[in-house]
Order: structure tokens, then sequence, then C-alpha cells
């Protein structure tokens, strides 16, 4: 046994709104670029709907993942080291910028430059590609809130693996919302498509990142994996990805993300894995069994052989305390009630989903029938096979048993609680339909419900002999490096080249740059960018807004030290440098 | 001027090109990359890009042999001047002529391609005029030195440019040659002088290691680089 700890994620479907607020503030946080207009870290798709980008989920186009070769051995779906090398100079399954969007702008200052004429001017849109006039056609959520699906919904992967089954017939429409980040797996093709090894695994928590120093371009890892969460930034010439927010959960925040969710859905917590039999229950022969394959890896954190492994393994031991009061053990292996997302690519993903009843709801309620009352919501899990269906391809590989486990959880729960609720006797024969126990019912249903924000995220910090450097990002200002302030922006050989910049100094200087450029379509002078960061969901983050009054008046308190040598102080305020760390 | 343009230009151009690399290197880490724009445009690029990549490959190859062997090596191993001759011949035209029209291809979508061209930086520019005059120049030697004229560059080129690795220094070899060959080799050194500030560099990034290395890489969290503050020593002073 090599026990690992993974951070790892739940989401609950029924609770999301598909207000994009945990996709905004990502963005804000970490792809506010020139170079990553286009990239969307986390983003929420409307299902049924095409996804992002568009029909990402169709591996046989785009070849991402795993599969198993004719001798039951995993192999790369987009072809082995030999067949990479040799596609290297133009690699024929990555996505082009049409199937995101092309970024666009619009051409403001027509607006207030304009001369007094009879019109009123507009404002074009602009590529940020090219610089020059375009037509909007798509863009990351065309088909949000399905709009426009009557002509697009065809061509959802996941649908039509059920088509024979569906006529996609506005009147029988059901919908919900997928937010989607990296999973970052415990099998990441992504990592094992690099050529340059760039891409790796955190040995402590898990996290999958791209070293920036080491990444070289080469693009693999775009085509390998198959949720498509790596994105090449067009400028930098540089793989990106979802970081986990690392700095944030090195300290004992959660994700940007998460902290920001409108519906409270996401749940952050550590999952203790056994690394020996990873690569065995990825090569499960059925597709079908994968779901099963990957809860056997993860271990029973209470189990005190697990403990002392772990232990062994040199996981700190305030990190097994924290694996053990984890809301992801307990929905994943305990309640059972999280799905992993498409197991069938085989990259076992760390980001699971409690799927949706709203859509057997919904029915329930239309027909004027009691949408809280066991015996209507099970017969109509029973009837509603399109839904059904729809949901196991997402996330079982189309096996519908432990989707429809899943829901008769839920739905019972529902029913359950009713009664409490009303002052009725709560009757016990309703979790015992669904092998569980009355208490046990209730403690989900307080963990899915009511959970509060120390419970939902169950982050151990990391090491505080290390933190040091780490807290410097959240609570300090510090220009004391070598090279001085005043990078950013475009160095001799492209975007971003020069020297290394530390993130703090980074966001100091793109935000000033954002603030006091006036230029529009030039992706050149588009460097600034607000940092969302360490800002703990209280108030308005500094610079979000510009400065009131136009004068050199600092947004955040004075720690900024003199950064004149090029000039650089001015209005614009510091950024996130000043946000503190005290979040509880 | 022959001592100039033959010993000493070549010096200044090689050392740029070995202490740039190494300055870059150091300098710019993040910008090391291939800056691929295949994001923008793939039509164009999967049939150029694979004809200049691999053309140049197998040029590259060529000048390993034309340059790097001494002719009797080759002679001792019983390659008959003839046969050598039709071998570098038909084989360099090929290969020269892949990588011409591959980069015919891909110079024609850079310049048209909106944002392929918006994306070209001025170093970008130099550096490709530089290089097709360079592969030019190099093409028109195979065809007019070895088919229509006969000048032996193995005699001549080849010797001079192994001696510049051993301070064996010919500059009259290269002041003998026809002005072909010797513009080839001037912008030759040229190009290596820019090589290092281009993008150029991702030629050293070939990513042979993967061939070997396990598919999943770990990694422990690395402290230094991320705040720029050194980890606080983890014990307090104590001052009595
Ligand atoms: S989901 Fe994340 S970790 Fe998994 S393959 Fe894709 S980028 Fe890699
Ligand atoms: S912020 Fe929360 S509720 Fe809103 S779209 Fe994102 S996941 Fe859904």
């Amino acid at each position: 046994m090599r026990v690992m700890a993974q951070m790892a994620m739940v989401m609950n479907l029924d609770k999301c709104i598909g207000c994009h607020t945990c996709s905004v503030t990502c963005k804000q946080a970490w792809t506010n670029r020139s170079g990553t207009e286009y990239v969307w870290f986390n983003n929420v798709e409307t299902r049924p709907g095409q996804g992002y980008p568009r029909t990402y989920e169709d591996q046989e186009t785009w070849k991402g993942g795993w599969e198993l070769n004719s001798r039951g051995r995993l192999k790369l779906k987009g072809g082995g080291r030999l067949k990479k090398l040799f596609t290297i100079f133009s690699n024929p399954i990555m996505p082009s910028i049409q199937d995101y969007y092309e970024p666009w702008t619009y051409d403001y200052s027509t607006l207030t430059d304009a001369p007094a004429q009879e019109h009123t001017p507009v404002a074009k849109p602009k590529s940020l590609l090219s610089g020059d006039d375009m037509k909007i056609e798509w863009s990351a959520n065309w088909d949000d809130n399905l709009g426009g699906s009557a002509a697009t919904e065809k061509h959802d992967p996941m649908l039509k693996k059920i088509a024979d089954k569906v006529k996609f017939e506005f009147e029988q429409t059901f919908m919900f919302y997928l937010p989607r980040i990296c999973e970052h797996c415990l099998n990441p093709s992504c990592a094992a498509s690099c050529p340059s090894g760039a891409i790796y695994k955190r040995s402590e928590d898990g996290i999958v990142l791209v070293d920036q120093d080491r990444c070289r371009g080469w693009r693999m890892c775009v085509s390998g994996c198959p949720y498509k969460k790596v994105y090449f930034n067009h400028r930098t010439g540089k793989a990106e990805k979802c970081t986990f927010c690392f700095p944030r959960i090195e300290v004992g925040m959660p994700t940007v993300c998460s902290e920001t969710c409108v519906g409270r859905l996401r749940y952050i917590g550590l999952m203790l894995y056994d690394a020996d039999k990873v690569l065995e229950a990825a090569s499960a022969p059925d597709d079908h069994d994968l779901y099963e394959a990957q809860r056997s890896v993860f271990l029973d954190p209470n189990d005190p052989e697990v403990v002392r492994e772990a232990e062994r393994a040199g996981i700190p031991h305030d990190w097994v305390q924290a694996a053990q009061r984890s809301p992801i053990h307990a929905l994943i292996n305990k309640y059972k009630v999280a799905l992993p997302l498409h197991p069938e690519y085989r990259t076992m993903p760390m980001v699971w989903y409690i799927p949706p009843l709203s859509p057997v709801i919904d029915v329930v309620r239309d027909t004027g029938e009691d949408a809280e009352d066991t015996g209507n919501l099970f017969a109509a899990i029973d009837a509603l096979r399109i839904p059904i269906e729809y949901l196991a391809e997402l996330f079982t590989a189309g096996d519908v048993a432990p989707v429809d486990r899943v829901l008769k959880k839920m739905a019972a729960m529902r029913s359950y609680m009713r009664d409490i609720n009303m002052g009725r006797e709560p009757d016990a024969s309703i979790p015992a339909a669904v092998g569980m126990g009355e208490e046990e019912m209730y403690d989900m249903y307080r963990l899915l419900a009511i959970a509060k924000y120390d419970e939902r995220y169950v982050i151990p910090p990391a090491h505080s002999e290390q933190a040091h450097s780490l807290e410097e990002l959240a609570t300090e200002c510090s220009l004391d490096y070598d090279g001085g302030p005043g990078m950013g922006g475009s160095g001799p050989f492209g975007e971003g080249s020069g020297a290394l910049t530390p993130i703090a100094v980074e966001n100091f200087q793109m935000l000033q740059n954002r603030q006091t450029a006036d230029t529009m379509a030039s992706p050149h002078d588009k460097g600034g960018r607000v940092n969302l960061l360490n800002w703990d969901g209280k108030g308005a983050p500094s610079g979000l807004f510009p400065p009131k009054s136009a004068g050199p008046e600092p947004v955040g308190q004075a720690s900024t030290p003199d950064t004149s040598h090029d000039g650089a102080t001015g209005p614009g305020g510091t950024g996130g440098l000043t946000g503190g760390a005290d979040y509880k | 001027m022959s001592q100039f343009l033959w010993v000493v230009f070549p010096y200044i151009c090689l050392t740029t090109f070995v202490v740039g690399h190494f300055w870059r290197y150091r300098y710019d880490k993040f910008g090391w990359t291939t800056r691929s724009s295949q994001l923008y445009e793939d039509r164009l690029l999967r049939i150029g890009s694979p004809l200049f990549h691999f053309g140049i490959l197998a040029v590259f190859l060529g000048h390993v042999m034309g340059l790097g062997v001494p002719k009797s090596w080759t002679e001792a191993v019983g390659i008959s001047e003839g046969l050598y001759h039709f071998m570098a011949v038909s084989i360099g035209a090929f290969a020269g002529f892949a990588t011409l029209v591959g980069m015919a291809i891909l110079i024609y979508r850079r310049r048209t391609n909106g944002p392929v061209f918006s994306a070209t930086t001025k170093m970008d520019k130099a550096m490709y005029l530089v290089l097709a005059t360079v592969i030019v120049l190099g093409l028109v030697n195979t065809v007019i030195a070895n088919i229509i004229g006969h000048y032996d560059y193995r005699e001549g080129v080849s010797v001079w440019f192994r001696g510049i690795f051993f301070f064996d220094l010919h500059p009259e070899l290269m002041a003998e040659a026809p002005l072909g060959f010797q513009l080839h080799g001037l912008t030759a050194m040229f190009l290596f002088a820019l090589w290092p500030f281009t993008r150029l560099v991702h030629v050293f990034s070939a990513p042979v290691g993967y061939l070997t290395r396990p598919y999943i890489v770990y990694r422990s969290r690395d402290y230094q680089e991320l705040g720029s503050h050194r980890p606080r020593r983890g014990w307090e002073r104590i001052n009595r």
C-alpha cells in the first residue's frame, strides 16, 4: 500500500443555478490576461448541450484520455510516445480556436470620441486575435439555458449515444447545469502526453500543474486531456490549466470558484488513496466497472492500518485528521451519492458530482402530483429513462444502476426531511428503502443542505515551516527580490518573456497596466488583471473598480514600497497585494 | 578582409550562439517555447509545418555528413566520389526542396492569416528573412555547384568549417569558394548569431526524453520559486 493524499472536489448539481459566478471569479483570478481570453479554467455548461470546447466529449474525434489496447493494457487514445513525437510539428487532433471561440472586445472609443452626429455611434466588435472587425458567432456559453438548442442540440455527443430513444422535442426537454474545472486526475493523460515532462502531479496534494518554465509549447496536453481542460496561451506559447487555486489551498482557503459559488454547492476535502492500485483500477476491462474500480482505490482514513501507512508515507497527522473529516470521503464512499464525470476516459477524475434530481422533480410537479412523495419520485425515476440515461452517460459510462441508486437516495432524503420539517412523525421506512439508517440520512441531509463553511471545506494548510513563502502571496507585498519590480507586459521575445516575476508583483504591474491603458483591440497592450486570488469574499477586492477620483490615491493600505525606478507608481491601487489572509 | 570574413566573423557568431543560449536560458526560461500558432490556423500548418520540419531535419543530417565527415573517411569505407555525389545531390535537393516549399507555405500563412500575423514579433520577421536566405542559397548551391558546375565543397568549405573548431584556420579555402557558397556560409553564421534570440531555441528542447520517462510525473511542492521569500527557518533564535 502506498498512501497518497489528493485534494478533491464534489459538486451538488441540484443546487447549481447556472449563474456563472464561479467562471467569472475564476477568470478574474487566473485568466484575465492577453492570450487567455478564451481560457475558462472553470466553465458552466448547460446540459444537454455541446459543452466547451464544442463537442469535447466526442473522443472518437478528439482522442483524449486513455483506452485499452487489444491486450487489455492502458494506452493513450491519442497515440503513444513515438506517434506523439512524429506529430509534434502539427498536432492533428488539437482543437482550433474555432472550436472554442474567437475572443473579441468592442471598439469602445468610438462611443466617446465620436463627433456630434445624427445617429448614435456603435461600438463594433473587434477580434482580440487579429484586431480586425469580426462577426460574433459563438462563445463559451452560446447555448446557455438551451439557447438555440433546436439547432445545435443534435451535436451533443452524449445525446447522440442515446439518440435512438430521443426525439429532441421541446415539450420533453430537461435541463441542468454542469460546472467543470480540471479534474486533477489520479491518472492524468495530460501529464502523460506532455513530451517535455512539464505537467506534474504534486505528490503532497495531487494537484496537477504545468511548470511554465519547462513547457515548450508542444500542445500535446491540449489534445491529451479528454476534458479539454488544458488550454494553450496563444501569446506566451505555453499551456495553462486550472491550478486548484493552489496558493489558497496551501493556506487552507477553498478555491475561488468554491468560495464564490452562489449555490454553495461545492465541497473540498482530502481523499487518501492507494497509488499502487491506480493503474489496475484504470485498466478495468468493462467501462461500467470503472466507477466501482475508482472507489476501490480510495482508502478509509479511519482504518488504523491506513493511518499507520499514511504516517509512514510522510503524510502529516493533521492531514490524516482532515481526511477523516473530509466531506468528499463522506459523499463518495460513505453516502455514495457522488459520481465521477466520464469515468470511461480512464483518467480517474477527482472532481465528482451529485447528479441532479431536478429533471425528475420537474416532471412530477408538472403532472400535478406531489413531488416530495417517495412513491411518486421512485416511480418517476423508474419511468423517466431519458434523463436518467443521459446522466448515466455523463457519470457512469452509461450504467444506469448507480445513477438510479443515487437519485433514489436523494428522493428519499427529500421526502423523509419533509416529514420532519412539517413536524410529522419521521418515517423510518423511507431511508430503509434506500438502504440507509435514519441517523445516516439525517447526517447526509445536514452535509448536503446546511453544512457550514468549515464543514464544506476541510482543507489542512501546508506546513508552517514552509508556509511563509506562500503566505507572502496573501499578506505581504515584497518587491525585494533580485531584478526588482517592473516586470509584466511584453518582453523582447514576445508576451511574458523575461525573468521570473513573483505572482504578487505580476499582479500589481498588470493591474496598473490595465487600469491605465485605454487602447482597444491591440492585444499587445492588454496585460492587466485584477487579483481575486486572495480576496476573502468580503467587501470589494481592491482594484476591481477604478478609483473614484482621478488622483493618485492608492486603494489598499500604503504597504507598497517605492517602485519609482520605472515610474510605476500611479493610480490603480495595489491590487490584491494587501488582501489579508483572515478568512475564517 | 578574408581574415575577418572567414575567421573573426565566424568566431563572433559562434560565440554569440553559445553565450546567447546560456544567457537566454538563465534570463528567459519562460520565453523558451515554440510559440506555436496552431491554435489560430491549422489547415495550412498541417501541410507546411511537417514538410518544413522533416525537410530541415534531413538537411541538417546532410550537413553533418557533408561538413562533419572528412572526405578521406567516406572513401575509406568505400563510398566512391560518384556515389557520394549522387546521394548528396538527390537527397539534398529533395530535402531542400521540401523545406523550401514548407517554408513558403508557412510564410504565406503567417502573412495572410490575421491572427497569425499579429502574433508575429519583429524578431520572428528578421529570423524568417535570414533563414529563408540561408535555405535558398543552400539549395541554389546544391543545384548549381553539383549539377551545372563542379565545386567540391568537401575539399573547401568543409575543411574550413571543421578547422574553426580545431583552431586550424583556412580562410584561403573560403576565399576561393564560389560566391554562392561564400554567401551561404556568411548568412548561416549570421543565423547562428541570431539563433538564441529567436524562437529557434526550441530546437534545443526537442523532447527525446519523452521516449524513456514514466508517463506520469510526480513532483514535490517547490517552495522557493513560488513567492519571493525564502522559507523562514523553522526555529527561533534564543537571544541569551
Ligand atoms: S482533467 Fe485535468 S488532470 Fe485530468 S487529464 Fe485533463 S487537465 Fe489533466
Ligand atoms: S457559482 Fe455555483 S451556482 Fe453559480 S454557476 Fe457556478 S457552480 Fe453553479
